[in-house]
């Protein structure tokens, strides 16, 4: 119990984080941590992650095959031989044409309403995530390191994060005009033509969020749940009896 | 029969879209700040909070609550001693939304075709329903609808014998898949008979009705009570970081339907259940 709210009380004690995020930063975190995100990010969704990821295949196209095999295992020997084997798999260099420094970058899966005469920026909350999961790994694999958004991620992204040591940070979906306070720059990298989808430079501050998933695979919709359900059942705020109406 | 001029559904559409992104109804609000009341998850009291901050921002400085200012859902209720001059009705509703989302500054997020995704840029059309009614009234309601509780939507053709553990299992099991996605605490609109068809629309119409009004029917509102408690028993809470407060509410309609069938469809709704209406 104690244990519990101990875990719970974090909500009021944020981390700081700040951009570009180390993977020793990423590391740190764990599922239920409130942090303030300050520094630079970028926006993309789902359109922006395929052009994202086609431009990655006419890379790899490009360059043959073999060569990208070839990489990986001189890299992962190169790695094991320096120490550095926990990071040979997620080594992949991003292709000279990717529209920003993918490294240590955090992204948010937003698609912000039109800003208003005088604002930064319309609203801009979070977008459910899982439909970034087909894409993200390829991102992840290049260094990305953290992604702001809303709800489950698929098992693969999870192995990946573990694996690169990147982190899932939950921003409150529906809140989009409190967050959009903490924007305070915003310009187009790249994609104009896709409007709300286009790839944003975000300048934010304080920008608030709670780690979901950390770098080791810890889940705060399985622990969070658990922990509430536990809280639930020993203070008897379980389900009620069958037929019995419940006050709301 | 009565005359009304287009224009004046034109301007009704355009100021509705507007009013409903950026003002929660007062029976949302409302609901949001008793359930944090009884919220005892510290976290989950803490993520209610910050739901009403942003209410109130929306509200005074008129931005969108949400970034998805959804698909422009509009039902009419259209007197039959009503008539529409100057252009069609279905023409009129389009320009309000086109009006509403180019001046609220609102996300245009319609594409002209589910394959082929080109964006329609001015959010129509609207996802219109009409139903012709006694009178000489025409009442308008939008209702902003975001894709991401539209998305963890199900529903399913029950066999009759399922009845009603049946579907009130369904009903339960679709919030619990939903889980932290569609932005709970979710409102859960509930619709059960009819046909195919019929049964999908009637769970949006539930998402209209106030949160305050249960079910004229005392045996529906007796389910509407028990899903609802039963829902808030999974423990999925606010944005599914855990707590108390997973729905906001259950909302149920019902029809006529087969003799060998049990439709039931549920449409679930975020936080931001928004709606505006006016009768002209």
């Amino acid at each position: 119990m104690a244990e519990t709210m101990g875990s719970d009380k974090k909500t009021c004690d944020a981390i700081r984080v700040t951009t570009p995020l180390t993977r020793e930063a990423a590391l740190a975190l764990r599922a239920g941590d409130a942090v303030l995100i300050s520094g630079t990010i970028y926006t993309a969704r789902d359109a922006a992650h395929a052009r994202l990821v086609e431009l990655l295949d006419a890379d790899k196209a490009d360059r043959g095959d073999n060569a990208d095999h070839g990489d990986s295992a001189n890299r992962a020997d190169r790695d094991a031989r320096t120490g550095r084997a926990a990071d040979a798999v997620c080594a992949t260099e991003p292709t000279a044409r990717f529209p920003f420094p993918i490294r240590d970058a955090i992204l948010y899966y937003v698609g912000p309403t039109p800003a208003k005469p005088g604002q930064v920026i319309g609203s801009a909350g979070p977008t459910t995530s899982y439909r970034m999961d087909a894409y993200a790994p390829r991102l992840i694999e290049l260094g990305l390191r953290g992604m702001i958004g809303k709800g489950r991620r698929s098992a693969q992204v999870v192995e990946c994060m573990k694996r690169c040591g990147a982190v899932y940070f939950g921003a409150v979906g529906g809140a989009a005009a409190l967050l959009s306070k903490h924007i305070t720059a915003s310009r187009v990298v790249c994609y104009e033509d896709l409007g709300a989808e286009a790839i944003h430079e975000l300048r934010v501050e304080d920008f608030p969020a709670t780690v979901v998933i950390d770098a080791l695979g810890g889940d705060l919709y399985d622990i969070g749940v658990q922990n509430y359900l536990d809280f639930a059942a020993a203070h008897a705020l379980a389900a009620p009896p069958p037929g019995a109406l419940p006050a709301l | 029969m009565r005359e009304i001029s287009a224009d004046l559904v034109v301007e009704t559409v355009r100021a509705l879209c507007i009013e409903a992104n950026q003002t929660l109804p007062a029976d949302v609000s409302r609901r949001i700040s008793a359930c944090r009341e009884r919220e005892p998850w510290p976290s989950a009291r803490a993520t209610l909070e910050i739901l009403g901050q942003n209410a109130e921002i929306a509200r005074d400085e008129q931005v969108p609550l949400c970034q998805d200012t959804g698909m422009a859902c509009v039902f009419l209720e259209v007197g039959q001693d009503v008539h529409i001059f100057g252009m069609g009705l279905r023409e009129a509703v389009d320009e309000g939304v086109r009006r509403g989302y180019a001046d609220g500054a609102l996300r245009k997020s319609i594409v002209a075709d589910p394959l082929r995704r080109a964006n329609t840029r001015d959010n129509t059309p609207a996802m219109l329903h009409t139903d012709i009614v006694p009178g000489d009234r025409l009442t308008v309601t939008v209702a902003p609808k975001g894709i991401g509780s539209e998305n963890m939507s199900r529903l399913v053709m029950l066999p009759p014998s399922a009845g009603e553990a049946g579907v009130k299992d369904f009903v339960v099991e679709t919030v619990r898949l939903a889980g932290p996605n569609p932005c709970p605490p979710v409102v859960v609109g509930v619709g059960i008979g009819g046909s195919f068809d019929l049964v999908a629309a009637l769970a949006k119409k539930a998402l209209l009705r106030p949160l305050d009004s249960p079910n004229p029917d005392a045996f529906y509102a007796g389910i509407e009570a028990e899903l609802l408690g039963r829902i808030n028993a999974l423990g999925i809470g606010p944005q599914g970081f855990g707590g108390k407060t997973t729905a906001l509410g259950v909302n149920i309609e019902v029809y006529p339907t087969h003799i060998a069938g049990l439709p039931v469809a549920v449409n679930i709704n975020c936080h931001v259940t928004r709606r505006a209406h006016a009768v002209l």
